[in-house]
């Protein structure tokens, strides 16, 4: 598998943190003379740039949460006059103000070598066919994959989301060899692909290229087996870029390379906001290194996951991190244990015999949090075995336990019976505030 | 081949260099450009010896040189051509150059000195022309060639050039300024300040931008003069347009 940039990509750890460092304090300096809402969080903390001497003390800066960034809503975070900036983004806003992503005429160059390296470790070439099924518009996932893709040489079709059958249609017709797009849109093409009965043989696909939402290693296997594509995950967040901060190489598949000579990551503690040492689970925090438009210090992304600094059989020398699965809202604290209802999700959605419609009671009883997880199950179950019914519940019961390390109350309801929940948090109910 | 880890230099009691990081690999060109007084000479200074970093390192083939004195520098192979050439107005040109070799061994001397002065004398013909004059009788622009010369004849790794073009008609900096890349083909590596950044950016591999004491911008030396920031304050162009958002 070819390595996008061999120089940057396998160079040795002490001059990649040379140029880290370097980089770093070149970031440092910007914001403090170019971003007022950096400058002002900098002098409450007595900080100057020249204190950051070594890439430890990145530690010193401040953090950078979200709400920063929808405060500075649109313009305020950005470190060059508007005229300078040749693209703006925007995150989806589903959960508040959305937040602005700025490019220069550099980055958006340096944006297409970065995801043109994710592609390339995902097993793309310039011979390629590449079916782009994202949405072009203001996210920044499809044309930043698109522009990698160029970057490359392989021939570019930017489909945007369709229907299954549709993007079905063009890979045959247009003997497509990589698909990028979110992993339940790569399910979705692959279930649809099985109804319809369409030989294998007709389609030309080699790889896949999946990001945006995590995604089980269930689902990849699926995914590659269906399609009988090489499937990888890729990772990026348009608040410090968009896709191409990390993708993991086809031979391997055991971790995201990150492109460090652009994002400084480490893993924070998300209570306490301390680093912590390589291999432990943690936040995601990235500061960006070369940004020109938006130069961002210490995100804290909320997403899980931890680093690896350890050489890839790959070649490649540039941190791994692990996939990401959890986000550290998503996260619940269930008697000193950590919760996430995505655990509980796919408990359920593994057990036969329910409806797709849970509830999760969170409540206190004297000292002791209990969890009570409330599910319908089908009409025929209910009315069926009654033996049946009850192993349901135990072995379901005991699943849970398992899964999530905690004692768990599991209750059967009718169908319909439970309110209609469109996003995972509504279902989640903490009565212990 | 050379890596600057955030150093602190002062002048007395006047902190003219405020964590500067920075570092070249071995045959590449990297410009550092900056306004007057950013700090782009004290930085050269603190890497051939003639300053004392207070704090941070400065590494020449992994090895520690901040803080050891300019001859033992020399020796490893880094040699600066100071601003404002400083020849010695008194001697020949041919002494001057002579003199660049003071501190080669002597077993190589004889061949080694032959064989230098011959290149020299082949990147700056003028030079053999002038070889008996006195060096103070030479133009500005010979006089950098002169200098120039005279740190080659130690047959040094690094290059450190402060300013070549400062003070030299137009011609002549281009003259000087097409001469540098070859010093690449000839195993050297340079590391070239300069106030004239729309030549350095075009000879140069790399870049830094420097601004009162701190390094604000790096990339390779294209992007750099693409850049609208760097245009505007260093290439001259669009000053009269007004920060806006």
């Amino acid at each position: 598998m070819p390595i996008w940039n061999p120089r940057i990509e396998t160079m040795p750890r002490v001059d990649l943190e040379q140029l880290q460092l370097e980089r770093l304090q070149v970031i440092a300096n910007r914001v403090w003379e170019r971003v007022p809402s950096y400058r002002r969080k900098f002098e409450e903390m007595g900080l100057m740039p020249e204190h950051i001497r070594s890439v430890e003390d990145l530690r010193l800066l401040p953090f950078t949460v979200k709400d920063d960034l929808r405060r500075g809503y649109p313009y305020d975070l950005f470190a060059v006059p508007l005229r300078e900036v040749v693209r703006i983004h925007a995150s989806s806003g589903t959960t508040g103000q959305p937040t602005v992503g700025g490019y220069t005429k550099n980055d958006l160059r340096h944006w297409r070598e970065l995801t043109a390296r994710v592609l390339s470790a995902g097993g793309v070439t310039k011979d390629d066919v590449i079916q782009i099924a994202f949405n072009y518009g203001l996210l920044t996932d499809a044309f930043g994959m698109h522009q990698g893709a160029e970057e490359i040489g392989a021939s570019v079709i930017p489909v945007s989301a369709r229907t299954a059958e549709q993007q079905i249609a063009i890979m045959r017709d247009f003997r497509t060899t990589a698909l990028v797009g979110t992993p339940s849109y790569g399910l979705q093409i692959a279930e649809a692909l099985e109804e319809q009965q369409v030989p294998r043989s007709s389609l030309h696909l080699r790889w896949g290229l999946f990001g945006a939402e995590p995604w089980a290693e269930t689902v990849r296997q699926t995914v590659q087996d269906k399609l009988g594509i090489s499937a990888t995950d890729n990772y990026g967040i348009c608040e410090v870029m968009g896709p191409g901060v990390s993708g993991e190489c086809e031979e391997h598949k055991c971790g995201l390379h990150i492109s460090e000579d652009h994002f400084l990551c480490e893993i924070v503690d998300p209570d306490t906001g301390e680093a912590l040492p390589p291999g432990q689970v943690g936040e995601l925090v990235i500061t960006t290194l070369t940004k020109e438009a938006l130069p961002v210090v210490r995100y804290r992304t909320g997403d899980l996951t931890s680093l690896d600094p350890a050489p890839c059989p790959c070649g490649r020398t540039l941190a791994r991190m692990a996939r990401v699965f959890h986000r550290t809202d998503d996260m619940l604290i269930v008697g000193g244990v950590k919760v996430f209802p995505s655990q509980i999700a796919a408990a359920l959605s593994e057990t036969a015999g329910l409806e797709p419609h849970y509830q999760v009671i969170i409540d206190r009883e004297g000292a002791t949090d209990t969890i009570e997880v409330q599910v319908e199950v089908s009409a025929g179950l209910l009315t069926g075995d009654v033996r049946l019914l009850m192993q349901t519940q135990n072995q379901l019961r005991q699943r849970l336990e398992t899964d999530l390390g905690v004692p768990v109350e599991v209750r059967f309801v009718e169908p319909r019976t439970l309110g209609r929940a469109s996003e995972r948090s509504q279902r989640i109910i903490d009565r212990r505030k | 081949m050379l890596v600057v880890t955030s150093v602190v230099t002062y002048y007395g009691s006047v902190q003219a260099l405020k964590g500067v990081s920075l570092h070249v690999d071995q045959g590449e060109i990297v410009a550092l450009i900056g306004a007057n007084g950013a700090g782009k000479t004290t930085t050269l200074h603190t890497i051939s010896g003639l300053l004392a970093p207070r704090r941070g390192r400065v590494e020449f083939e992994g090895r520690s040189i901040g803080g050891r004195p300019p001859e033992r520098i020399v020796r490893a192979g880094v040699s600066q051509v100071p601003e404002g050439r400083q020849v010695f107005g008194a001697l020949a040109v041919r002494d001057n150059l002579l003199l660049g070799a003071y501190q080669v061994r002597w077993r190589e001397k004889r061949t080694h000195l032959h064989q230098q002065l011959e290149r020299v004398y082949e990147m700056f013909p003028v030079l053999r022309e002038r070889a008996r004059q006195a060096a103070g009788t030479l133009s500005g622009g010979e006089q950098q060639m002169l200098a120039i010369g005279r740190a080659l004849m130690g047959r040094p790794k690094l290059l450190l050039l402060d300013e070549p073009s400062l003070g030299l008609a137009p011609r002549m900096a281009r003259t000087i300024f097409d001469a540098i890349p070859g010093f690449r083909q000839a195993g050297l590596t340079v590391l070239l300040v300069e106030q004239n950044a729309r030549a350095a950016l075009q000879i140069a591999d790399r870049a830094y931008v420097m601004e009162t004491g701190r390094i604000v911008m790096e990339g390779p030396a294209q992007e750099l003069a693409n850049q609208p920031e760097v245009q505007r304050a260093y290439l001259g162009r669009g000053y009269r347009e007004v920060w806006e958002r």
